[in-house]
């Protein structure tokens, strides 16, 4: 089964990677008013069911792939 | 068994001033032992933990994140939860975040520069066994060299961590963005320190402070009490 996690920095936490890249994208002439910068992490996992995988990804997120205070994650499954 | 007290290292790849430390340890009077990050356990007699400042694993996904879960953690997880005196220093301090035996984030810096400077730290709360050479309201110079130093937390956190005394060193200027220029943290046992600067950069005033030496001689005076409490003569 194959998932995507995507990692956002929450809202109202400072990102100057995201600035710094609005910044440059003003400078090529692009009318952008805001610009954030997160990750996006795919995954391939073996899961009897998309309940079980879901479980599975929570957890992944909230262990490790995502830290609490500053970050948000969305999942994804890709349907087969 | 000898006088110093044994003051474990922890080694992990992509850290890079593990040496420095162990030199720094040392020379205010600690027997350093490095310890490898797969090292499911600690020496025995170990009286206190420094995880090093450096890049562990690169940075990867966050700054401290991989290094939080190496297998060596759990040992430091179970040494911090035994009363053990436990200091991070710079990554250090951003693994001990990660593993959450530390409250707060370090973020990137503010002006999204590396900074590499000395910094004048104000001693706000003397709260922790790192601490214990140092006094209320005390300047201390050490230098700072991070790119993710800017320490976060929420206002609610923040509030009762200065309340409960657990802010133990502010900057005395805004160097990174850090809420409240806030350069490091205790746990609310006192016993798990972090901190963005870096003592062992400072132990001898020929290089241009010794201040970084009282915080790392504290340590290793809880490392002396740590070892003689489950030693007994």
């Amino acid at each position: 089964m194959k998932a995507m996690v995507v990692v956002r920095p929450k809202e109202g936490i400072l990102d100057p990677q995201g600035d710094a890249v609005g910044h440059s994208l003003r400078k090529l002439g692009f009318a952008v008013s805001s610009v954030r910068v997160g990750r996006v992490v795919d995954l391939e996992l073996s899961a009897d069911d998309r309940e079980e995988a879901q479980t599975q990804v929570q957890r992944m997120c909230s262990e490790l792939l995502a830290n609490p205070l500053i970050e948000s994650f969305e999942i994804r499954f890709e349907d087969e | 068994m000898t006088d110093r007290p044994l003051v474990a290292v922890v080694v992990f790849p992509g850290s890079n001033d593990d040496h420095d430390a162990a030199w720094a340890l040392g020379a205010v009077g600690a027997e350093p032992v490095l310890v490898w990050h797969q090292d499911a356990e600690l020496p025995a007699d170990v009286g206190a933990v420094v995880l090093p400042g450096g890049f562990s694993y690169g940075d990867y996904l966050r700054t401290g994140a991989i290094a939080s879960v190496a297998p060596v953690m759990d040992a430091v997880r179970g040494f911090a939860a035994a009363g053990g005196p436990v200091l991070g220093i710079c990554n250090g301090f951003q693994i001990l975040c990660e593993a959450r035996l530390l409250p707060g984030v370090l973020l990137a810096n503010r002006q999204l520069e590396f900074v590499c400077r000395d910094a004048t730290l104000r001693v706000e709360s003397t709260a922790s066994s790192v601490m214990g050479r140092c006094s209320l309201g005390q300047e201390l110079v050490i230098p700072v060299k991070h790119g993710e130093g800017a320490w976060y937390a929420d206002e609610g956190t923040f509030v009762q961590l200065a309340a409960r005394g657990q802010i133990v060193l502010r900057y005395a200027e805004d160097i990174n963005g850090a809420l409240g220029n806030v350069a490091g943290v205790v746990n609310e046992a006192g016993n798990v320190m972090g901190l963005m600067p870096h003592p062992e950069h400072a132990v001898d005033p020929l290089l241009g402070s010794g201040d970084g030496g009282l915080l790392l001689a504290s340590l290793v005076d809880a490392a002396a009490m740590h070892r003689d409490a489950l030693t007994p003569a």
